[in-house]
């Protein structure tokens, strides 16, 4: 069976590709094929901007991201044929901040800014980081219309417990500011709650009292107050998460599986296309990192290992026989790939494959990243 | 196992991709050994568990998945946030029909999926309630070891209820969670991080070591995974990297060996030797940095054919042997 290719070249040259959005479990090397497209956009006249969520630090230092400051940075002597790449990490709590300047008055703004809850919500809890990731990736998108500084934004998805909550974000904001709840939390206190109980009946005296049992009375004024603060700024929030959404469904959108040919990896990858698929999201293909290859195949791992053992048995040719059985290893972990990506495209046929091979060490400057582009780029099928 | 040593909580983390929850699944099996009784909790609703002990998917019960050699049993529970919430909403407040109230008004689906944060403290919470269960003067479990979320999420996840101390200044919450960072502050924790010798994973082993430490988190062994003997010896392995193998010699035991007829068979060799060789000598170096962090190490071997319940078994006895240097 052939596992359709992946022609990234093509997707890379097609200036209706506006979007890349590189999924998949933490550790497959998202942000390394995320910056190795970036690397290859900008030398094949593409202006490229990659928003990296959290990269590993020497991968940052290479693209000149040491510090963090929210913007992207053009990266010099990347860029041919009037190309460039520009690079960014995410400062999630200096997002947050942002959006709450821009809406609302300065007053109101430094006062939320100075919430305690904000603080932590802002800058130390888990969760914030897929909110802002979607902002930040609507924001480059805008500006990429507006200044035409970068037409094309490459983003990595946030490390978070599965890949894909940032889908989710505006839902779940959504269901928070159409719930009960909020209006429960906007609910002047003291107005008694009256005019509420009309509305919510005895359930609101009910979940107030067990708030205030749970919480504490400190701790839900102080939510109160966030939210009441933070009411004027959610709406908009809202609007531009729904309107990225959206994007994110658009054709000029590619989304990349990646993934290591490793069982746990390619079934996390499974549940990305699945969830892609049901949210008409453009799937581009799969992304199959580190794949082990060999250039005898012809060889298999039974037949070396045999005749390592036959010379062993000669007590000759040590090592030749050494050299037989690394060989012998590397396919049996090539057998396994194979096997996993195997059931893999069988239960995906249509999905398109491309493939970048293990290499010794880690990928970290551009000469790497240009070299991943390319085998990215001049993959063959990994099943043939 | 584990009776001369304090630490009752494992938390077990590493770099996505290093094997943090088969290290974390051969932990709790060596910790079972001899009669134990152990609980492996799942925090991020991965089934990883079910799929390495081969069961059915997890359901929020803690349940026996597996059998401890010379008896031992290994439970094993994947938290649900949810189920997490209305169980400590009943355990100390009682609430009965307000829980519901709770629910319907979207209270339970705002705690557990909308706003950041909450997740981890109901995740840190149920691990925490486990680990100091007891039954009469008992434990019900000899140690609790938690398969939790990668390096890059540790100290945020760890740290979540002194943020929480922080932000509640009296009250239930504000016990609780005092409580809570009292264990994980404890010698009755310990953090043991899981990594590659490659670049990266070395490198946020090191970065977590650091903020563990700076949280004042025990941080506890590093467990090198993955690990493979050269397959040549020192001077071959500096040969292979520079090219300088000798391939008459090596198409002479190919012809020894009947393999003489397959064209490029010698050269795809030669190269793979030199692939090994760099990466025998990346390796190296990674592990002279791990080395470096002073916290006890101990290696797992590579299992060519991947892990599975065998290999599981296997890679436990291993953490057994290494009682020496890691009192787990």
């Amino acid at each position: 069976m052939t596992d359709p290719t992946l022609d990234v070249d093509a997707l890379l040259h097609d200036p209706g590709t506006t979007i890349i959005v590189c999924c998949g479990a933490g550790g497959v090397g998202k942000t390394t094929t995320a910056a190795s497209l970036g690397v290859r956009a900008a030398q094949r006249g593409r202006r490229a901007c990659v928003l990296t969520i959290d990269p590993a630090r020497r991968l940052a230092q290479s693209l000149g991201l040491e510090e963090l400051d929210n913007t992207p940075r053009p990266i010099d002597s990347v860029g041919r044929d009037g190309g460039a790449l520009f690079a960014m990490m995410l400062d999630m709590k200096r997002t947050f901040d942002e959006i709450v300047q821009q809406h609302g008055d300065p007053a109101r703004a430094a006062q939320i800014l100075e919430n305690p809850l904000y603080q932590s919500l802002s800058s130390s809890f888990a969760g914030t980081q897929e909110y802002m990731a979607m902002e930040k990736l609507g924001q480059l998108h805008r500006e990429a219309i507006e200044t035409g500084e970068w037409d094309l934004v490459i983003v990595d998805t946030p490390p978070s417990r599965s890949a894909l909550d940032f889908l989710d974000a505006p839902d779940r904001l959504g269901s928070f500011l159409d719930g009960r709840f909020v209006r429960i939390l906007l609910a002047p206190a003291k107005a008694g709650g009256k005019a509420y109980m009309k509305v919510f009946g005895g359930a609101f005296t009910l979940v107030t009292s067990s708030l205030n049992k749970v919480l504490g009375a400190q701790l839900l004024n102080d939510l109160q107050t966030l939210v009441a603060g933070l009411d004027s700024v959610f709406g908009g929030f809202r609007e531009r998460a729904e309107r990225t959404y959206a994007l994110l469904q658009d054709p000029g959108t590619a989304f990349l599986v990646v993934a290591a040919p490793e069982p746990d990896a390619l079934r996390e990858a499974s549940f990305f296309v699945e969830r892609l698929q049901q949210d008409a999201m453009p799937l581009a293909g799969l992304v199959l990192n580190r794949v082990h290859t060999t250039e005898a195949a012809d060889v298999s791992g039974a037949r070396a290992e045999g005749a390592a053992e036959e010379l062993d048995e000669l007590d000759e040719h040590a090592l030749t026989s050494a050299l037989l059985r690394l060989h012998a290893d590397t396919m049996r972990v090539r057998d396994r790939e194979r096997h996993v990506l195997t059931r893999f495209t069988g239960a995906h046929p249509d999905v398109a494959v491309v493939s970048a091979p293990a290499l010794p060490g880690d990928v970290h400057d551009v000469h790497g990243l240009e070299q991943m582009g390319a085998a990215l780029a001049g993959s063959v099928a990994v099943l043939d | 196992m584990g009776n001369q040593s304090p630490t009752r909580l494992h938390v077990v983390t590493g770099k996505g991709g290093t094997g943090k929850t088969t290290a974390a699944a051969a932990l709790a099996l060596h910790l079972a050994s001899g009669g134990q009784r152990v609980l492996l909790i799942e925090v991020e609703g991965r089934q990883g568990i079910a799929q390495l002990f081969d069961v059915p998917q997890l359901p929020y019960e803690e349940r026996k998945v597996a059998l401890a050699r010379g008896g031992g049993d290994v439970y094993a529970l994947a938290i649900d946030p949810e189920d997490a919430l209305y169980e400590y909403l009943d355990l100390y407040y009682r609430l009965g029909r307000a829980g519901k109230a709770l629910r319907k008004v979207g209270v339970v689906e705002f705690a557990t999926t909308v706003a950041p944060g909450v997740r981890d403290v109901l995740l840190t919470g149920k691990a925490y309630e486990a680990t100091r269960r007891r039954h009469g003067q008992q434990y019900v479990y000899d140690a609790v070891v938690v398969d939790a979320p990668p390096t890059g999420r540790i100290g945020r996840f760890l740290n979540v209820n002194a943020e929480v101390a922080g932000l509640a200044k009296m009250g239930p919450i504000r016990r609780q969670a005092d409580s809570i960072m009292g264990l994980l502050r404890s010698p009755r924790t310990a953090v043991h991080l899981v990594t590659l010798l490659e670049e990266m994973p070395v490198q946020e082993t090191a970065d977590a070591v650091d903020e563990l430490r700076r949280l004042d988190i025990p941080v506890g062994a590093i467990v090198v995974n993955q690990t493979r003997h050269p397959a040549l010896s020192h001077e071959q392995l500096q040969d292979a990297q520079q090219g300088r193998l000798d391939g008459g010699e090596v198409a002479a035991g190919l012809k020894a060996a009947g393999l003489s007829g397959h064209s490029g068979l010698l050269d795809a060799l030669l190269r793979e030797a030199r692939a090994h060789a760099e990466r025998v000598e990346l390796e190296t170096a990674q592990r002279a940095l791990v080395q470096a962090l002073d916290q006890p190490v101990v290696e797992l071997p590579w299992l060519v054919d991947g892990v599975d319940l065998a290999g599981l078994y296997e890679l436990s006895d291993r953490l057994g042997q290494a009682e020496t240097e890691v009192p787990w």
